[in-house]
């Protein structure tokens, strides 16, 4: 699809200067050009399980371009082979345009060979029925097209077809000004018996105030008079007599029934399929729906393409309220810029003072340049416009709302990703969505479109943690320990984000507000508060979890994802709060069997003291921030897991303080040698890793683990780092004084 | 509804200051975003509610267009706020919207353009439909068929009316700024197609968006008892609760039906405080009613759905359906519908 596209834009230009005649070279460019896209893509697309499908589409592509290079030349005169190619060659052609439409480059090389008069009457009938467009017609083919007609080549039959197909398709040819230059033209054919009706039809679609000209309203007069009451002609003269009342005095009938018939349309169904490409999703089929359990669904009956309105501008305010407008009003209102021009970022910000506003606020969802403009707007009406309208949409939308509806679920998901895709894009959550969450959370069974409503969950916008908690957190709370353990993954990934996300907006926010009326101090330690009420409440969660779902590697990975970003906070967003995990979290990944998890915890208690040293620097330095102080409680804790850690990997003296075990109990165990149990060498994690040291060392001997000591511990240590624990490297290096001598060595307290 | 009033102030009070510790100034966005968290922590409806009374404003209306609108049955919808509707250009409207009417009808068709259409609409205020001066003016929208032959007494036959109305609706005025109009209550009367044309047009122009009200058991068996509640003069129909039981292939439905005087006197000897209806006087009379009819026929209502209430002042079906029958109380039947309307919207 792409390819065919992107060689529209480029060429398009060039080609409106060019003539038919060096048309053909050009197509040949344009055909290298869409070889090398696809090679192209197919690279892209190799780690694609759907390699295979890319060179069926391929395939399909060069027959595409076959079949057209063989349309281009014209008949070859050996009858026989003539024939099947032929066939073949339509076949294909047909085959693309009823799937999913011919690009605009393809409809004006079939439009050139229809009415050029190349092939006979039969063909040039077949091609323009099956003349689909993918997307658009350019304006170029059809006046190129017409240019034909003043020829002569073809046949009545084949112009006449050719009349329908332009007034079928007019509403997907991308400019109409040319077309419209044309007019004269399209009137003198008027004449013609046989073509009248379809150029009546074209000239009503086509005729603006201006063409209406009194030579014209006589020419048609008199047309009436040979040819009687003819519907279509009526149809011109009504738009004749609305746009210029004074030159036909003729009375017309009042009340009119159809003038054209739209049934006969040959394109009808592909036109419906075109329309929908271009729209969106197509609506579910209506469904009515009996019983008072189901509400009436509005959407279905009112909006009938998609739940996002489409781009309008807002001229009503000014046509409706014309009364009392003042001549101020009339000069900004033709100074403005309407949206439907509105293409490329330049544009917007040339244009930004005077854009017109859609006149349905939802339409933003899906326009990226007006999201910009959103991001920037001061008018709160203008966010209240989209707030009302996405909260009830939502409402609406949503599924669990509804009993035995779950037929829309992917209509929903979908509505779901062009908010998150919104949100993400301002890097700013929406408040509907906040309000939907409040009431959709409790209904929630956790298992509909749940990766999109756990994304919603992790926009919403900053604010008070101990409001939100009864309304969202509480119910996120009891969902969470009744799932599944792949759940509870996805819920800490969403709070990771969301804990982000938050962090990000006061970073910036705190930066570029440094003064205000209130003072920064309250406001930041709310902020403050919020925040370390958040961390405080997946440490809850987390721990909870882990003694639920029993130290479980994979849980355990997503938790320390969480604590890696809290332990940078200080850092990498510049915001006074360090908060430590809880022993819950703690105790578990240190005893983890998993080398990772350990390698993991060691990096982040590295984090954790680079972050304190920093604010302790800090506090030296700028004696204004006191009041951010970290208490003494957070560096006690801090060296007090740090001592921990080092008691048990390094110096193999664990839990000196606060933890005892009977001496009994561990007899009875069978482990009264325990103390170096947890070190380097001997700890479950890195056990494997120590006995294929040491057989790596010396594969002959027998292996002693006891062995490693000395200068072969700093070679078991080398090799540890070698195999990936960076980690634990940046952890020792940080850590742990080590002197030349091997031990003992001193741990590097933080001083409070 | 004073005690309330402090209540709810008290409450707001906190709430908003609590605010402040973390966000900076109070947009009506995030005032919004205050009255939502609100109405989700705390019981959806107020625990207390006024029984209907005559409004003195009510004095004012236009006893014809009252008599219209009492007796019909009504569909209900809630509106979220009217962007840049003004009260002076109601005729403009009426022309747009016949044209956007018309060309709808012939959507697919080659529009005839001009002033020869066949339906015309017509846009009026309801003067005095409202509850205090603050609410916005009521207003009225007629589809109106027109006759084809052009004789002297041609009678313009009525094919469809909506109406939008807010009836005690502070709580969403206060947050809402000036280029917005409230009339979050829209009642229709006509064929279902008209309804969705004259909101699409609503919709695209005043970037408003409507919802089909639905009115849960919890709301309905409020309504059964303030509509009790109400003193009449004459009793025109009898009380009447419906029951749905979902069971296959088809619903059973159990009507319950009591003499609407001796609904009343159950009423009064459950109702305590005077001028006020309460949760628990609410429960206590629906359970008197439950316990009935369990001692005649063994069965527990409770079980089932409440799907509609019928009593004089009016008939509401959970489904959004309304009939106002009593002039007096029509203020007080929209007052609540008003409400909940809004608590939709939010």
């Amino acid at each position: 699809m792409s390819p065919q596209k992107r060689v529209k834009d480029s060429k398009a230009q060039k080609r409106t200067s060019q003539g038919s005649d060096s048309y053909q070279t050009n197509f040949v460019a344009l055909e290298e050009e869409n070889l090398n896209d696809s090679k192209c893509s197919l690279k892209h697309g190799q780690d694609n399980p759907m390699k295979d499908y890319g060179h069926v589409d391929d395939e399909a592509e060069d027959d595409l371009k076959r079949a057209m290079r063989y349309f281009e030349k014209g008949p070859v005169k050996t009858s026989q082979m003539k024939d099947k190619t032929l066939e073949k060659h339509f076949r294909t052609v047909e085959n693309v345009a009823w799937k999913s439409g011919l690009a605009p480059e393809g409809i004006d090389i079939l439009l050139n060979v229809a009415l050029s008069g190349k092939f006979g009457n039969a063909v040039n009938t077949r091609i323009l029925k099956c003349m689909i467009p993918a997307t658009l017609v350019s304006e170029d083919s059809v006046v190129k097209a017409i240019s034909w007609l003043c020829v002569g080549k073809c046949s009545g039959s084949t112009k006449v077809l050719f009349y329908r197909w332009l007034v079928a398709m007019f509403d997907f040819i991308d400019h109409k000004e040319q077309i419209n230059l044309l007019y004269g033209f399209f009137f003198a054919s008027l004449q013609d018996d046989a073509l009248c009706p379809y150029v009546c039809h074209l000239l009503y679609l086509l005729t603006k105030k201006e063409n209406v000209k009194p030579f014209r309203v006589r020419k048609l007069l008199s047309l009436q008079a040979k040819m009687g009451m003819q519907p279509h002609l009526q149809a011109l003269l009504s738009l004749y007599k609305f746009f210029a009342p004074t030159l036909i005095s003729v009375s017309l009938p009042a009340r009119k029934k159809i003038y054209f018939k739209n049934s006969d349309n040959l394109w009808k169904t592909a036109l419906l399929a075109l329309r929908q490409r271009n729209q969106g999703p197509p609506p579910e089929p209506v469904k009515l729906m009996l019983g008072p359990a189901n509400v009436r669904p509005l959407k279905r009956k009112w909006n009938s393409y998609s739940v996002i309105p489409v781009l309008n501008s807002s001229s009503y305010s000014k046509e409706y309220g014309k009364k009392g407008m003042a001549l101020s009003d009339y000069l900004s209102s033709n100074g403005s810029f309407p949206l439907e021009q509105l293409k490329s970022f330049p544009q917007l910000l040339k244009n930004i003072h005077c854009l017109e506003l859609p006149s349905q606020m939802g339409a933003v969802l899906n326009n990226s340049l007006l999201l910009h403009y959103i991001n920037c707007v001061k008018d709160e009406s203008v966010l209240l416009r989209l707030y009302h309208w996405l909260s009830q949409t939502l409402q609406e939308e949503c599924i669990w709302y509804k009993v035995n509806n779950y037929e829309h679920g992917k209509e929903f998901a979908s509505f779901l990703d062009t908010i998150i895709r919104a949100q993400c894009f301002l890097q700013e959550g929406f408040y509907s969505c906040e309000t939907f969450l409040y009431k959709s959370l409790p209904l929630w069974d956790g298992l509909c479109c749940r990766s999109q409503f756990l994304q919603l969950v992790s926009w919403i916008p900053f604010s008070s943690f101990s409001e939100m908690k009864p309304l969202l957190f509480d119910h996120l709370a009891q969902l969470f320990f009744t799932s599944t353990i792949y759940f509870k993954c996805s819920v800490l990934q969403t709070l990771r984000e969301l804990l982000q996300n938050w962090l990000l907006w006061l970073s910036t926010d705190i930066h570029m507000k440094p003064v205000m009326d209130s003072p920064l101090e309250s406001t930041l330690s709310g902020s403050m508060n919020s925040v370390s009420e958040l961390i405080h409440y997946v440490g809850w969660l987390s721990t909870t979890a882990v003694r639920l779902e029993s130290n479980n590697t994979f849980l355990l990975h997503f938790i320390l994802d969480f604590y890696e970003k809290v332990c940078d906070v200080y850092i990498n967003y510049n915001l006074p709060l360090v908060i430590l995990f809880p022993p819950g979290i703690f105790y578990p990944t240190l005893l983890s069997l998993d080398s990772s998890i350990l390698n993991q915890l060691c990096y982040i208690m590295h984090r954790y003291r680079k972050n304190l040293t920093a604010a302790k620097k800090n506090e030296f330095i700028q004696k204004t921030k006191l009041q951010f102080r970290f208490s003494t409680k957070t560096y006690q804790e801090f060296n007090h897991y740090l001592m921990v850690m080092v008691g048990c990997l390094w110096t193999s003296r664990p839990f000196q303080k606060g933890l005892y075990i009977d001496h009994e109990v561990l007899e009875k165990a069978g482990v009264v040698e325990y103390k170096s149990s947890l070190n380097l060498v001997h700890h479950p994690a890195l056990l494997s890793y120590a006995v294929s040291f040491l057989l790596q060392e010396c594969p002959e001997e027998r292996v002693s683990m006891s062995s490693i000591r000395g200068k072969k511990w700093n070679w078991y240590l080398d090799y540890l780092f070698s195999e990936g624990l960076q980690g634990l490297q940046l952890f020792i290096k940080s850590s742990i004084h080590r002197s030349s001598v091997p031990r003992p060595e001193s741990i590097n307290h933080i001083e409070h | 509804m004073d005690s309330d009033d402090t209540a709810e102030s008290t409450l707001r009070h906190r709430t908003s200051s609590r605010l402040q510790d973390c966000c900076i100034g109070a947009t009506p966005l995030q005032k919004r975003i205050e009255s939502v968290r609100k109405q989700v922590s705390f019981v959806p409806t107020p625990p207390r509610r006024k029984i209907p009374q005559c409004s003195q404003l009510q004095e004012d209306n236009d006893p014809q267009k009252v008599a219209f609108i009492l007796h019909k049955q009504w569909t209900l919808y809630s509106l979220t706020p009217l962007y840049k509707f003004s009260y002076t250009n109601l005729k403009e409207y009426s022309r747009l919207l016949s044209a956007f009417i018309a060309a709808e009808k012939q959507k697919g068709l080659a529009v005839e353009v001009g002033e020869d259409v066949s339906v015309k609409v017509t846009f009026s205020t309801l003067l005095g439909m409202k509850g205090t001066q603050r609410d916005s003016e009521a207003f009225l929208v007629q589809i109106l068929s027109k006759s084809q032959l052009p004789s002297e007494n041609r009678e313009q036959k009525v094919l469809w009316t909506g109406w939008f109305c807010c009836v005690f609706g502070d709580s969403l005025l206060e947050t809402i700024p000036e280029d917005f109009t409230c009339v979050p209550l829209f009642l229709a009367n006509g064929a279902e197609t008209n309804t969705a044309l004259v909101g699409t047009w609503f919709q695209k122009t005043f970037d408003c968006h409507f919802s089909p009200l639905a009115i849960n058991a919890f709301n309905l068996s409020w309504m059964a008892a303030m509509w009790t509640a109400c003193k009449m003069d004459q009793y025109m129909a009898a009380t009447e609760l419906l029951w749905s039981v979902p069971c296959s292939p088809q619903s059973l439905d159990i009507s319950y039906a009591i003499h609407p005087e001796d609904a009343k006197a159950l009423w009064d000897s459950v109702h305590k405080t005077p001028g006020e209806v309460t949760q628990e006087e609410v429960d206590l009379f629906m359970d008197c009613l439950y316990s009935h009819f369990h001692r005649h026929f063994k069965i527990h209502l409770s079980a089932t759905r409440l799907v509609r209430v019928s009593t004089s002042v009016a008939s509401v079906h959970t489904d959004g359906k309304i009939k106002i029958l009593c002039h007096k109380y029509l203020i007080g039947v929209l007052a609540y519908l008003t409400e909940l309307a809004i608590f939709q919207i939010d």
